[in-house]
């Protein structure tokens, strides 16, 4: 009997929810850490990512307004979905990063712990983070926050699953559509967790996946006056100031590079890195000098 | 038929301005190092009110040096002793208020009504909120002890000159940290005011370091090496500048810059309220407040009624010596201010808006601009999209609410907007859908040191104010 020759995958971006290969028609050699051929990924191009940005926007009126009940039920169950691909992430993850079964394993099951993690959280941050303010006057005060808007997520380089996780999830949990740039030379698990996010109820554009050059795809994702805000998880130095200055024309809201044990249960840190405050005001009984009043 | 009224002047004896003043560096008042200085005048009479000294880069070194010293000792001291300096602080800004508020009506301009009434109170609460803040670091929410950032650089503007101070002082000396803070050229000596406030309540030398100077010692200020943080209230322009200079450091960055509020009336809104609500938003402190409520949206069944209204209360406001307490309209700050607001009103007229002001006998001396109203105005007007940062208000209106939404949201601002209705599901509909860091809901410009405020959008990011200001300033 002839051993059976395995079917390649072709990857591809997932953008507004759909999976288009990148406008550019180019593609890049993706190898396992030994340097072996894994697949051939899309190479983003400035439209690729203008494109993204797009879907984003138009995702995120629905989503930052779908109450927070529902998206946490969406992002469990992504879990869900993770859970049911354990095995293939597993393998991709022990491709992309080098490591042993057990120890890939080991990283999917800690990255789909994570995204329950985030999933509980949709309904509870506004609790932690808002609230009522004792003003000295006949107000009702009541601060809460809200979501930022478009988040280009710049995922983090080494840790292509679970550091990605970490950097997506919190964006979404509140209620903000991302563009995410895949981890440059490991971007097949981002490529594959698009697929469980087309099947699992979170609407298109919420999360846009791409893959290709870091620096090509975030200088315009950067400079976007679209773009409400920038994680530069996955930048080195020189790029992520680069990026800052960029960011700064339209006063985006940066989130700096800075050491991560993506393996520590997170702080709240990157859920409210993209959220807004915002304080409304309304008198209480008297509506001022007129002496009209409830 | 009109009333006269008897002129009612707040007497300035209270306040004893001396011909100059120093920096204040390490507790002291001293010189600049290349011996510059700049006077400083009145805006209602361009009387020189005194000379100050012009900081330079070599003194925001100075500065720096002195905060880092201090640091040390201040951020190691308990939160409970933080506390009793800030309580003290906050006790004598209460005692001296009067001494203060007509200071910072000679300097600034703006009317005694409002540095005595909103001004002045809302500084010392500041300095009792924050206060009470600094033993209680533990539990404001940022995990256990959160550690201050280490010496915070900051810049404020001219339009409240004290309050500004005290926005940015009170939290960062109650989390720890050590300040260095540059007031606006045209408005320094308040902040000179404080410095003495410090040296009686005691507090150690180098902790508040105060830089009277330009926009060059703004810039040196924020881009010092030896700053963790930095706190800017101003222009978006300069915010986005600030932005650029900090990134690629470890430098913490809040700014507070520029708005375009949208002040929407509903059919059904109480108009009496409304009107004094519109005339709150936009002709306070001359309307020079970034969340000034200078685009007002009418629902164009009630646009007459409403700018009948508005045009006769406009009629009643009384302008001239900001120093009698029955003066409603100020001076503008600066003659470089008054050029900027007339050239965008000049420009909405010759846009086309229609142009009205109340008769209105401006003084012959100082810095003056007449209550203004564009009517006709769409939003491609200069007049709807540009902050002018004065008594202008344009007029633009909808039919339904999504319309009022969606003209409110356009723009690149983000601080603040208005709403006023009588239906309350329509206010919690349109105060969610709008995209701004504070909604006053029938009501408009009211401020509290427990309420956060800050911008979506370009109007900046961070929030002073409430537990979420502490957060500037803390390494979380």
């Amino acid at each position: 009997m002839s051993d059976r020759l395995s079917v390649f995958k072709t990857y591809k971006l997932y953008v507004g929810g759909k999976f288009p290969r990148s406008e550019s028609g180019r593609v890049y050699e993706v190898t396992d850490s030994k340097g072996n051929w894994l697949a051939n990924a899309p190479q983003s191009s400035r439209k690729d990512a203008r494109d993204a940005v797009v879907a984003a926007r138009k995702a995120f009126g629905a989503w930052s307004g779908a109450t927070a009940y529902n998206r946490g039920q969406i992002l469990y169950r992504v879990a869900e979905m993770l859970e049911g691909r354990r095995d293939q992430f597993a393998r991709e993850v022990a491709d992309a990063e080098g490591l042993s079964k057990s120890k890939a394993a080991a990283v999917v099951d800690a990255t789909i712990d994570r995204w329950v993690w985030y999933a509980g959280w949709t309904d509870k941050i506004a609790q932690v983070v808002g609230g009522g303010n004792p003003v000295a006057g006949p107000y009702f005060n009541l601060s809460s926050p809200e979501p930022t808007g478009v988040v280009a997520v710049v995922a983090p380089q080494d840790s292509s699953f679970l550091g990605l996780v970490s950097v997506v999830a919190p964006v979404i949990a509140t209620g903000n559509t991302a563009v995410v740039i895949a981890s440059e030379k490991s971007p097949l698990p981002a490529l594959s967790l698009g697929e469980v996010l087309a099947t699992s109820d979170l609407p298109g554009g919420v999360v846009n996946v791409l893959s290709g050059r870091t620096a090509e795809i975030a200088a315009p994702l950067a400079a976007h006056q679209d773009v409400n805000a920038i994680d530069l998880a996955g930048a080195d130095d020189v790029l992520a100031k680069e990026l800052e200055v960029a960011a700064a024309d339209n006063l985006k809201r940066v989130l700096r590079p800075q050491p991560v044990d993506y393996t520590e249960t997170p702080g709240i840190d990157r859920l409210t890195a993209f959220l807004e405050t915002k304080t409304v005001w309304h008198p209480t009984g008297s509506l001022g000098a007129s002496g009209s009043s409830y | 038929m009109t009333f006269e009224y008897a002129p009612a002047p707040e007497s300035r004896a209270i306040v004893d301005i001396a011909p100059s003043y120093g920096l204040f560096i390490d507790g002291e008042f001293v010189e600049a190092a290349d011996g510059k200085v700049f006077k400083t005048i009145s805006p209602a009479t361009e009387e020189v009110l005194s000379e100050v000294a012009q900081a330079g880069e070599a003194d925001v070194d100075r500065a720096v040096r002195a905060a880092r010293k201090a640091f040390e000792k201040w951020s190691a001291l308990p939160g409970a002793e933080r506390a009793k300096y800030l309580f003290r602080i906050a006790r004598i800004i209460q005692e001296r208020a009067r001494e203060l508020a007509v200071l910072e009506t000679l300097d600034n301009g703006k009317p005694i009504r409002e540095t005595r009434d909103a001004d002045l109170p809302l500084v010392a609460a500041h300095f009792f909120y924050y206060a009470g803040w600094a033993d209680k670091l533990d539990h404001a929410g940022f995990g256990p002890s959160p550690r201050p950032l280490g010496v915070a650089g900051q810049v404020i503007p001219w339009n409240f000159p004290l309050l500004m101070l005290a926005w940015k002082i009170a939290p960062a000396l109650a989390t720890g940290n050590t300040v260095v803070l540059k007031p606006a050229e045209t408005t320094p000596l308040s902040a000179l005011f404080f410095a003495d406030i410090c040296r009686q309540a005691g507090l150690p030398k180098g902790v508040v370091n105060i830089l009277p100077g330009y926009g060059d010692a703004g810039a040196a200020v924020v881009a010092h090496p030896d700053v963790n943080k930095v706190a800017f209230t101003g222009s978006t322009a300069v915010g986005k500048e600030i932005a650029r200079t900090v990134a690629g450091t470890s430098k913490k960055l809040t700014l507070e810059l520029g708005g375009k509020g949208a002040n929407i009336v509903f059919d059904d809104a109480p108009i009496d309220q409304a009107v004094e609500g519109i005339v709150g938003g936009i002709f306070f402190n001359q309307g020079q407040v970034c969340c000034a409520g200078s685009r007002l949206l009418v629902q164009e069944s009630i646009q007459d009624e409403l700018l009948d209204s508005l045009k006769r209360r406009l009629s009643t406001l009384r302008l001239g010596d900001p120093l009698d307490k029955n003066t409603d309209i100020g001076a503008i700050n600066s003659a470089e201010q008054l050029a900027r607001i007339t050239a965008l009103a000049d420009q909405g007229e010759a846009e086309g808006a229609e142009r009205w002001s109340p008769a209105c006998e401006l003084p012959s001396s100082g810095y003056w601009f007449a209550p203004t109203l564009f009517t006709n105005v769409t939003q491609a007007h200069t007049v709807a999209r540009d902050e002018i940062f004065g008594p202008v208000l344009s007029v633009l209106t909808f039919r339904t609410p999504d319309e009022a939404v969606a003209k409110a949201n356009n723009t690149p601002y983000g601080l603040s907007a208005g709403i006023w209705t009588e239906k309350g599901s329509r206010i919690l509909a349109v105060a969610n859908k709008l995209r701004a860091g504070v909604v006053w809901s029938n009501t408009f410009n009211k401020f509290d040191p427990t309420s956060p405020f800050g911008g979506y959008k370009e109007s900046g990011f961070g929030r002073e104010g409430g537990r979420h200001g502490l957060e500037a300033y803390l390494d979380v």
